[in-house]
């Protein structure tokens, strides 16, 4: 009971912190830094569905993430104005998800990963290419944003605050899910498809609604970013990117609902902020990523969690017990 | 006509290229099970240090093929050290691998850009090979032809390696059925070790002897690696013949592409892998995906 | 009324014949025991039973119903429940939250991505009933990997007359018990009341023989003999597969 009272303390803390952030953080550049964690983590709650709770890890992932923002982008330049990009940004979204998880979960495990890096390097080489429409190299701008009730978003802060309503919002959605039966099945299809299977459930069909809901997260996540960033290029679709938010998710720690907050936060701000003091952040990021999944596969929430408990020497005994990332980390 | 001759050729050449970069994904992925993400950084970083061996001596000819050689070993200790110190800590964890080989790509490349800046590098054709074939009102430069023979060289080799040296059968052994290939006391994880650096060499080797044609730059890591796993994903895993046909079919369809359909390069590229992955996954030639 | 009919069932992988035209018919509320050396087919027949694997031809009647091309995971909601030779759990669990995952496999609720499941009060009382009724409900919220083998193979046996099967399918239960776990689960099994067919795969016989009405016993993949526990006991087939003369 007590447990539940500190866990309540501190989520309430914390949404304090983030709601009154704007009062407390003056400097403008870290409150687009905050905005970016945000919105960056519903990405990372997308990608996390999939690598913590279904098993599966997609390296393609910013395709989709790309295709949102580019549709938005490509219907305000028609003129479209904002709330019907929007939808029809959703929509585009939605459909090229269905089309990513009929072709990838034709396989699982290495076979999943090659297929959504095939079809992320497609969905850029499109986007590279296929310049009367996206422009190619040149991107494409945005040159408002919404203005929903009346409000402009023009300021940083009331960027940030849009974005905080968007990722309270989602991480509701999240929670929800993950505690529902349907979460519980796909925890399920994860750990054991073949039980699962002889227990009557539909495997493949479970991972494909998964992997729209997590094409909805990533889509969200998508049109957010074009509207802060007011702009998109073939970079943001690039390897790296579906690179970065594995990172994020394998950094905080897959299948939990604080990871992929806490991995955002650690790539966004390598990205951002040391940045400006180290040169090969790059390296950095590349050398944290290999340290994680070496040291510590579970990520950094659980295991910050588990080194407070046990202590440094028995990390690498209970590290070689059965492969944490093939199972996907401890229980959600 | 001359123009669908000469590009014919390119794609060959190019073929030839890829074939040397993926020979060694396709045996790394077909004995460890991954598919090598660092593959594309390894052939750059081949090409870097390669040019840099190049550029520090005078006389360029005879030192284009020492420089390769030595970038080659550079690469394959490089692969080797990886292997050993960093795949091997996480035995019969697949997917933790391929990130691990992920996150070393992200290093290799940002060390590449430090050391060498973000100016492209180009590297001079050795001048024993920097003159033209003709053939009827055709022209083709010396060099390409070379680079389909030393492809053709090295295919020969490979084949030799594997079907009739001891170590060959062991990697075969390793590659059709690791767990047994242990019981009948084959030291599969130095098997591991020596394909893996082997692997990194001829990516490295490729890298230095396509730089006159691709040139050197920051990004080349993200430009061959997609190519090597189409050709994996065409060809079959671990298959040698697989590669070879995979790799002249991406030439022709990368070549083809980028002159016929620029747009839609890329997807005429990925479209055929997407395919196989979905309607056979094992590869024209392989065998299947893990 | 016959609860399982397989006709003519055939099976190859490749050159190697698995199934070799094997005909059974089980009779609802009977105790078969299906017996035979390593690499009999055993395993193999019950894989297309479930439809794990699909037969190269014959047919698989459950209930006069043809069921040979049924997806597996359609087949637990026409009443067939399968225990494997290897237990297979969701080892990262609590034994309840396995037994619930069970109940679900049948219930629409298995979609539904909004409620609690912890907050069903049904499901978890049907969930606390059935491992009640196989002995372990003091350690319901265990989780899995903190259980003995023989606990688990329990709870592999609540999860499957969860789902209320009319026919259960077990392979191998009694595979790597120890003797006072072996004796735990044949009392279990003594008590599954006769409106559930059971189909059992066993090598380990003086366990097995107890439990069974009929015995089948299959060799290359081929019926050898079938009968009454006397009747396959005293053929002198029997003998001669087992001891090769």
């Amino acid at each position: 009971m007590t447990r539940n009272l500190i866990g309540l303390g501190a989520l309430a803390i914390v949404f304090l912190v983030l709601v009154t952030l704007p009062l407390w953080l003056t400097q403008i550049y870290y409150v687009n830094v905050a905005s970016q964690i945000l919105f960056y983590a519903i990405f990372a709650f997308g990608v996390n569905l999939l690598l913590g709770y279904a098993g599966l890890v997609s390296l393609g992932h910013a395709g989709l993430f790309g295709i949102a923002s580019y549709a938005t982008a490509y219907l305000l330049a028609a003129g479209w104005g904002h709330p019907l990009s929007i939808i029809a940004a959703l929509v585009v979204g939605m459909l090229s998800t269905a089309v990513f998880a009929a072709l990838s979960l034709r396989t699982t495990g290495i076979g999943f990963i090659m297929i959504t890096l095939a079809l992320g390097e497609i969905i850029w080489g499109l986007a590279y290419r296929w310049i009367s429409v996206t422009n190619g190299d040149n991107g494409i701008n945005v040159h408002t944003r919404p203005m929903p009730f009346g409000l402009s978003l023009a300021s940083p802060e009331a960027f940030y605050y849009l974005t905080f309503v968007v990722f309270v919002i989602c991480t509701i959605l999240v929670t929800i899910f993950v505690r529902s039966p349907f979460g519980a099945a796909l925890r399920g299809t994860r750990d054991q498809p073949r039980r699962m299977t002889a227990l009557g459930y539909h495997v493949w069909m479970i991972r494909f609604w998964a992997c729209m809901f997590s094409g909805l997260l990533t889509c969200i996540a998508g049109i957010l970013f074009v509207y802060y960033n007011q702009f998109i290029s073939p970079q943001t679709l690039a390897l790296t990117s579906s690179a970065e938010v594995v990172l994020m998710v394998i950094s905080g720690g897959p299948a939990t609902l604080l990871g992929p907050v806490v991995g955002s936060a650690l790539v966004v701000i390598v990205k951002s902020v040391v940045s400006g003091y180290i040169a090969r952040w790059n390296f950095l990021l590349g050398a944290i990523f290999v340290a994680i999944v070496i040291l510590m596969p579970e990520g950094l929430v659980p295991g910050t969690v588990r080194l407070w408990n046990l202590g440094w020497r028995k990390t690498t005994r209970s590290r070689r017990q059965k492969g944490v990332l093939e199972t996907g980390g401890p229980p959600a | 006509m001359t123009f669908w001759v000469l590009l014919a050729v390119n794609s060959i050449t190019f073929g030839g290229l890829l074939f040397l970069l993926s020979a060694g994904f396709s045996l790394i992925f077909g004995l460890m099970r991954i598919p090598n993400l660092t593959h594309g950084s390894l052939f750059m970083l081949g090409a870097y240090v390669g040019a840099t061996i190049i550029v520090s001596v005078l006389n360029t000819s005879i030192d284009f093929w020492l420089a390769a050689i030595l970038a080659a070993l550079t690469v394959a200790i490089f692969g080797a050290l990886m292997e050993r110190l960093l795949l091997r800590r996480l035995p019969g964890e697949p997917l933790a691998q391929v990130l691990v080989t992920l996150g070393i790509s992200f290093m290799v490349a940002d060390f590449c850009l430090m050391v060498w800046g973000g100016d492209p590098i180009s590297v001079a054709t050795p001048s024993s090979l920097a003159g033209f074939v003709r053939y009827g009102i055709a022209v083709f430069p010396l060099y390409r032809l070379a680079i389909i023979v030393i492809a053709a060289v090295v295919a020969i080799a490979l084949w030799i390696l594997l079907e009739r040296t001891r170590l060959g059968a062991m990697i075969r052994a390793g590659v059709d059925d690791p767990d047994m290939a242990r019981v009948v006391g084959i030291r599969v994880s130095q098997i591991f070790t020596i394909v893996f650096a082997l692997g990194a060499a001829l990516a490295g080797f490729a890298g230095i002897i396509g730089a006159p044609i691709l040139s050197v730059y920051p990004g080349l890591d993200q430009d061959m690696l997609p190519l090597a796993l189409v050709v994996v994903i065409l060809g079959g895993t671990g298959s040698l013949l697989g590669s070879f046909v995979g790799s002249l079919i991406v030439g022709f369809l990368y070549n083809f592409g980028q002159a016929l359909l620029p747009e839609l390069a890329y997807f005429i590229l990925f479209l055929p892998m997407v395919l196989v992955l979905v309607l056979r996954p094992q590869g024209l030639f392989g065998r299947q995906l893990p | 009324m016959s609860a399982l009919t397989v006709s003519g069932l055939r099976k190859s992988f490749g050159g190697l014949h698995v199934t070799k035209n094997v005909d059974l018919n089980v009779e609802a509320g009977e105790r078969r025991l299906i017996i035979g050396p390593n690499g009999a087919g055993k395993t193999t027949l019950f894989n297309q039973i479930t439809g794990d694997l699909t037969p190269d031809s014959g047919s698989i009647r459950l209930f006069g119903r043809d069921i040979t091309h049924l997806p597996a995971r359609r087949r637990p909601h026409l009443g067939m429940a399968r225990t494997y030779q290897i237990i297979t759990l969701f080892a990262r669990d609590t034994i309840i939250h396995n037994v619930m995952l069970a109940l679900l496999g049948l219930s629409k609720s298995r979609w539904n991505p909004l409620i609690d499941m912890s907050r069903q009060p049904h499901l978890v009382e049907e969930a606390r009933q059935a491992i009640e009724s196989v002995g372990l409900g003091h350690i319901a919220e265990r989780p899995l990997a903190q259980t003995s083998y023989g606990e688990r193979r329990r709870v592999e046996i609540a999860m499957a007359l969860a789902q209320k099967p009319k026919v259960l399918l077990l392979d191998e239960p009694f595979a790597g018990l120890s003797i006072d776990e072996r004796r735990d689960v044949q009392k279990l099994l003594l008590t599954i009341p006769r409106d559930v067919t059971m189909v059992m795969i066993e090598h380990n016989m003086d366990v097995a023989l107890d439990f069974a009405d009929r015995i089948t016993l299959l060799h290359f993949g081929e019926v050898i003999v079938e009968g009454t526990r006397s009747e396959v006991v005293a053929d002198p087939r029997t003998r001669e597969v087992y001891l090769g003369h």
